[in-house]
């Protein structure tokens, strides 16, 4: 299943997306991974150029290696192919609380251009529009990973000048609030969207283009988000994916849409104790 | 001492009207068969506590059961959002719910402070599936193990649903998450009962289920018929060919 037509260079808006996202990993990461694009990115990186990350679902499976996208973020191949499996308390106090993680990867449902990250509701909290998931993990994983990467196609809907809650911390009003409030760690450090790769301003803290995807317009990115966007001042173009990093997304989809579909290998075998 | 009886007397002796109940799995080890038992001993009233409540926490709360829920993430992971849940919160169908939200790990620490023997109980029922269970009553858990352990010890009554019994755990890794029989209210044999969620090493997870029951739980009456016949007109006995196809070969 993939979002968007492919354009005329033969790729969708949704896989430049997850490439752009794959290539800021690297293999020494320590990387929190978010159910979703942010799961596609992160094995993605796994498959090409950053064999040795390290992935961590907050099910507790640490340096997982799974063969197919897991739908949740506690499918069984995730434990069965991770270096150990912790419970939920040892790992958001020992791994994520205790500095082990160097990137959060994020999603969002609705975004503001200081990278604050609303999944809870959308309208009034009372008397919602629509009743989102809520946090989950990411409260924390936004104030406790060494840097965030958040990773989301582009609309109006969901990015939008003023979030409807503040479900996970990012730069706050801009400028140096999170030190204000006590947070030390570096917030979202970049933004992947289908359309472009973002950085927030050194000093005001603001999301910035600062690479248009191959084909994409400066309209474009204004049309299909809610504030007014910066641009900077020397805009790159990010690289059209390559053909291994086309094929291994693919592969990767092609592999998933078929486990989920209930075409699945069964269980892995418990070691029978009777021999 | 843990007691081993049918589910619908674990049910029927251990969970009341009004009650504060845990229904807990962290993706993994989700007690369907519990859950279904109480829904159709038409249980009311209930504060229902759950890090991620999933379908199971849809469908009971669909069926009027829950006066409020407690949880972190109430969502089809992967899939979508609660349509039950959000038909109670939205439009208070069947009934309206209150809701108290924090975050994973505040969850988290809310369960070890009640395992951890806090001035007042935090939790008075739990449920839980573990993978098997000794003679004498004592409970394994392995793989993604999530809160259960945590959830057990904070409980004043807790029911686990387990795969088969064993005569012993003898030879198996010396720190397993094994929960004593002296920590356990009840144990039910119920195989395939974690179902469409599963159990490390029996069955894997039904995702194809999960992705239908986004369509099921959309429409008021379909989810009511759905309910009527796969848990209504079922029983305990019926989950084992529910993961027939999912089981290791």
């Amino acid at each position: 299943m993939m979002a968007g037509t492919e354009n005329q260079q033969g790729f969708t808006p949704n896989e430049i997306m997850t490439i752009a996202a794959s290539r800021a990993l690297r293999g020494s990461d320590v990387c929190f991974v978010g159910i979703g694009a942010p799961s596609a990115a992160c094995n993605v990186a796994r498959l090409t150029h950053a064999p040795d990350i390290t992935l961590i679902y907050e099910s507790g499976t640490i340096g997982t290696a799974p063969d197919v996208l897991p739908l949740s973020i506690g499918d069984g191949e995730l434990c069965e192919t991770a270096v150990t499996t912790v419970s939920v308390p040892e790992m958001f106090r020992y791994w994520l609380q205790g500095g082990r993680i160097t990137i959060g990867f994020l999603g969002a449902a609705q975004l503001d251009r200081f990278g604050n990250i609303n999944t809870t509701v959308i309208g009034d909290y009372d008397h919602p529009k629509t009743r989102l998931p809520g946090g989950g993990g990411a409260p924390e994983i936004a104030t406790s990973a060494q840097e965030i990467y958040i990773t989301m196609a582009q609309s109006k809907r969901g990015m939008v000048e003023k979030i409807d809650f503040f479900t996970s911390f990012g730069h706050g009003t801009g400028g140096d609030d999170r030190a204000k409030l006590g947070i030390d760690t570096k917030g979202p450090t970049l933004l992947i969207t289908d359309l472009a790769i973002w950085k927030p301003d050194p000093v005001t803290k603001e999301f910035t283009v600062v690479s248009l995807h191959p084909g994409v317009t400066r309209e474009k990115v204004q049309e299909t988000c809610g504030w007014t966007v910066k641009f900077a001042d020397r805009l790159e173009e990010t690289p059209a994916p390559t053909a291994l990093e086309l094929k291994t997304l693919r592969d990767l989809k092609a592999r998933t849409d078929a486990a989920h579909s209930g075409k699945a290998a069964p269980a892995a075998n418990r070691g029978s104790k009777d021999g | 001492m843990a007691q081993f009886m049918p589910l619908s007397q674990a049910v029927a002796e251990n969970l009341r009207n009004g009650d504060v109940a845990a229904f807990e799995g962290f993706t993994h080890l989700i007690p369907t068969a519990a859950a279904h038992e109480a829904i159709r001993q038409g249980f009311r009233d209930l504060t229902l506590v759950r890090m991620t409540p999933d379908v199971v926490y849809d469908q009971m709360i669909g069926m009027g059961m829950a006066k409020k829920v407690i949880f972190s993430y109430a969502g089809n992971p992967g899939v979508g959002l609660l349509r039950r849940m959000r038909d109670a919160i939205e439009n208070g169908w069947p009934n309206r719910i209150e809701v108290e939200e924090h975050s994973h790990a505040a969850m988290a620490n809310a369960y070890e402070a009640g395992a951890a023997g806090p001035p007042r109980a935090v939790f008075r029922g739990y449920r839980g599936a573990g993978l098997e269970a000794d003679r004498k009553g004592n409970v394994l858990v392995e793989g993604i193990i999530g809160i259960q352990k945590e959830a057990v010890l904070a409980a004043r009554r807790a029911v686990v649903t387990v795969e088969e019994v064993v005569d012993d755990f003898k030879g198996l890794h010396p720190n397993l998450t094994i929960l004593p029989s002296w920590t356990i209210t009840a144990i039910s044999v119920v195989p395939g009962g974690a179902h469409p969620s599963y159990t490390h090493g029996y069955y894997a997870r039904d995702n194809a289920s999960y992705i239908e029951w986004d369509e099921i739980a959309a429409d008021r009456d379909r989810f009511r018929a759905w309910m009527q016949a796969n848990v209504l007109d079922a029983s305990p006995e019926d989950f084992a060919a529910r993961v027939a196809s999912l089981r290791a070969a």
